[in-house]
């Protein structure tokens, strides 16, 4: 166990890198990044005081190797843009972005858990018909479309809620269902076949030939057993949730690390790209890992197999 | 794809469910606050360290320049200094205002104009945009409200610029806390003081009620402006329908004509400085060698019909072109330019002339694609085929600027200066955007860049606008208008400098 840990960790590094190494590498294929910088109506010495203020002017593996030297020292460098530390900045919006990431996970779990279980106690019915429905809505809406949608009746008609912003409470109850009922469908299949293939099984028919009552046979010995999988999966889209808010948290103006990244972008602030990336994708596989071990956890079964 | 849906929605939402409760957007009227948002952050609001609208917005607003530029009559007035004197060619002396006051209670004199004309032209300090301040040699108090401003070169455009993107800083503050502490506190002497600023996310303004009572810029009316980052248009739209912006800029023309059928709502079209025009490579080692014949490039000026876009395309606020600069700069004229009617008959006899056929050549793009589409159209139609590149921004400025693309649909702000030194020697005056190399034009812009006497500019500018049109190095299309939506409740007027004057706004 331990042993696999420390293997995951090792390739968690090397994942790191290699994203760091594309993205910095993609970047610059999208054209001059000085001149991106200095922005539309730059002139030739507005450029070339960019390009000396920021380094660009050395190879672009000697500014990778000097970017990664700073990292392993701690030093996340400083924006291009914002003039400020990329420790700071970084760590102000992380927070908005994973009380995001967790209030939708939450609402995603709210929503598919009971609509995955009656789907699954009446296949085929009209309510399995229905959360079907609901699922392949979800999947098909692009998140953006819906989270327009969203704000046309929340905001628009009804008035309830603000359309953009940061500021309280009311500003996450969009995003997090904007970007929840993305998720959601997933959940909502592993749990419908998690139960049915659960309410099926020997131990069940022992329970309820026990004369357990069926809402405990259905929650307590059911839902208890097919939820296993949902757990590891919930971590995995934990992971997708923190790196999908990019969008979502553009169309709200909610100040949080995908905001930052798509400003980023638009700026061609490679600084404060590449550190955004970089935690994106080392808590990707840091949450990956996470899933498998409660895994290994949950299910004895698959410790053999590390 | 993601624009388009959201036009779609927004269009319903007006058309047919939100509109009827829509209510006009009154929310801060009451507290006589103006909520406005912008799709870009300024990076730093210390005005010489960014270069982005929203920064030249709240410039004019925390801070004051030394002279004034009337944006109705184009006249120039004393703000922070009271009058000036051009001594020699590159020799001027400011008399300053007295009792203005910053906005942390010390008073403004000579002191810091000096200090903030020093700092910002010493190229170790890296203003942002080098070409705002770089003509400035040094300044020198003469006493406590007397300034004197040495230019490098003679520099015609020098009231202009102080006019503009030149604010001016208090000494002692600035010297100790600099660009980064201006941008986190920001002080000037300004109508509005910045009581707020969040980075990245928004600036508040509130009314200076000390704002001396000679500036040029009246005493605002309004007692808060609450500006936003929001990037998203769609949002933007949304808050303004949903009562939670007062005022947006910079809408798409779809989207703005659609906000002005909603009740409550307004939209004004403005015209702006910034002109669009296709620029050819007519290098003799240029991509395509048929636009080194001036036939060729007359033709295609004869192909496309830029009253019909202006019409059916840019809408109101625009206007077509003759010339590559904007109609209000000094300098700027369509008197004795050659003018090219849509013609496709004429396009083709005179590519016949020329001897080309199958015309074929890459079309580079960055912005206004559907106009470009439509001028592919017309290209068509006289017997060109132009092929769509569209990129970015940096990288179609890297095309051009290496010789590798022919021709690219260009447009140009001109920084909201408003002298045609800022717009048509960029691209016909030797610099590396010009890709023509004509040496008679490039000697006439630098004689009218660089005379103080305005008869001589007048006519070496007139000169050069009638040799580029004449020898059809480009096809100046028309200014880019821009679009504002406000609540019916707010009092504004549009200028071409896209600069929106909160000072003189009021609630009805």
């Amino acid at each position: 166990m331990t042993a696999f840990i420390i293997k995951r960790l090792i390739l968690a590094l090397f994942v790191g890198i290699a994203v760091s190494i594309l993205s910095f590498g993609l970047v610059r294929m999208t054209g001059d990044v000085a001149t991106a910088i200095a922005g539309e109506g730059a002139r030739d010495e507005d450029i070339a005081l960019v390009r000396e203020t920021y380094g660009l002017d050395r190879p672009v593996i000697v500014q990778y190797f000097s970017w990664l030297g700073g990292l392993l020292k701690g030093d996340l460098g400083q924006s291009y843009f914002f003039k400020t530390d990329v420790a700071g900045l970084v760590f102000d919006k992380i927070q908005v972005t994973l009380t995001l990431g967790i209030l939708s996970l939450l609402f995603a779990l709210a929503i598919s858990i009971p609509l995955g279980v009656v789907a699954a106690l009446k296949p085929n019915s009209w309510i399995d018909r229905l959360a079907l429905a609901i699922a392949v809505a979800g999947q098909a809406l692009p998140n953006f479309f819906f989270a327009l949608l969203l704000v046309m009746l929340f905001s628009i008609t009804l008035r309830w809620l603000p359309a953009s912003g940061t500021g309280s409470w009311k500003n996450y109850v969009m995003p997090t269902i904007a970007l929840g009922y993305y998720v959601a469908p997933a959940f909502m299949r592993l749990i419908r076949a998690g139960m049915i293939e659960t309410l099926s099984s020997d131990f069940i028919r022992t329970a309820r030939a026990k004369g357990v009552s069926r809402p405990n046979v259905v929650i307590r010995h059911g839902l208890r057993n097919a939820l296993v999988p949902v757990v590891a999966l919930a971590v995995v889209q934990l992971g997708y949730l923190l790196g999908g808010s990019v969008v979502i948290e553009t169309v709200f103006a909610l100040d949080g690390l995908g905001y930052l990244a798509y400003q980023s972008i638009t700026h061609k602030d490679l600084p404060v790209m590449q550190v955004v990336v970089l935690i994106l994708s080392v808590l990707y596989v840091l949450l990956t890992l996470c899933a498998d071990v409660l895994n290994a956890y949950l299910d004895p079964r698959l410790r053999a197999s590390m | 794809m993601k624009h388009r849906l959201g036009v779609a929605l927004l269009s319903a939402a007006l058309l047919f469910g939100a509109a009827p409760a829509v209510t006009p957007a009154l929310a801060d009227k009451a507290s006589n606050t103006i909520r406005f948002a912008y799709d870009q952050v300024p990076e730093n609001i210390d005005p010489f360290f960014n270069n982005m609208r929203a920064g030249v917005i709240i410039a004019h607003h925390v801070w004051d320049t030394l002279v004034y530029r009337d944006p109705t009559t184009n006249e120039y007035k004393g703000q922070l200094a009271a009058s000036w004197k051009q001594i020699d060619d590159k020799t001027i002396e400011f008399d300053l205002r007295r009792g203005v006051k910053f906005h942390d209670g010390t008073e403004f004199t000579a002191d810091d104009v000096v200090f903030t004309l020093n700092f910002v032209s010493k190229p170790e300090n890296k203003v942002t945009t080098q070409a705002n301040v770089n003509w400035i040699d040094r300044a020198e108090k003469l006493d406590t409200y007397k300034v004197r401003l040495v230019t490098k070169e003679t520099f015609p455009a020098a009231i202009e610029y102080l006019a503009g993107p030149v604010v001016i800083h208090p000494a002692k503050y600035y010297e100790k806390v600099g660009p980064r502490g201006m941008n986190e506190k920001p002080i000037g002497t300004g109508p509005f003081k910045v009581t707020s600023h969040v980075i990245g996310k928004s600036v508040v303004l509130e009314r200076n009620a000390d704002y001396f009572k000679d500036s040029p810029k009246p005493q605002p009316k309004v007692a808060k402006v609450d500006i936003r980052f929001i990037p998203d248009r769609q949002t933007q739209i949304a808050e303004v329908l949903s009562g939670g912006l007062d005022f947006i800029m910079n809408v798409p023309k779809d989207q703005a004509e659609q906000m002005a059928n909603a009740p409550g709502f307004k939209t004004v079209a403005g015209e702006t400085m910034r002109i669009a025009f296709l620029h050819f490579n007519s290098l003799p080692d240029g991509p395509v060698p048929a636009f080194r014949d001036v036939k060729v490039r007359q033709a295609i000026n004869h192909a496309i019909d830029k009253d019909a876009i202006v019409k059916n395309l840019v809408g109101g606020g625009s206007r077509a072109l003759t010339t590559p600069c904007f109609f209000s700069q000094f300098g700027c004229t369509d008197e004795g330019a050659t003018k090219y009617p849509y013609d496709p008959a004429k396009a083709r006899a005179l590519l016949k002339e020329a001897g080309v056929s199958n015309l074929s050549f890459d079309f580079y793009v960055y912005r206004e694609r559907s106009i470009a589409e439509a001028l592919i159209n017309y290209l068509q139609a006289a017997g060109i085929k132009a092929n769509l590149r569209f990129m970015q921004y940096a990288a179609m400025r890297d095309q051009m600027r290496t010789n590798k693309a022919a021709l690219g649909f260009q447009t140009w702000g001109s920084f909201s200066v408003n002298d045609v030194s800022a717009s048509t020697p960029v691209y016909f005056g030797g610099s590396s955007d010009d890709i023509s190399h004509d040496k008679e034009i490039q000697g006439l812009l630098k004689t009218g860049d660089s005379s103080v006497d305005p008869a001589v500019r007048k006519d070496a500018y007139k000169k050069a606008l009638t040799l580029i049109t004449e020898r059809a190095y480009t096809v100046p299309l028309y200014s880019v208008p821009t679009y504002y939506v406000s609540s019916d409740a707010l009092t504004f007027k549009a200028y071409p400098d896209e600069l929106p004057r909160f000072w003189e706004m009021t609630w009805k």
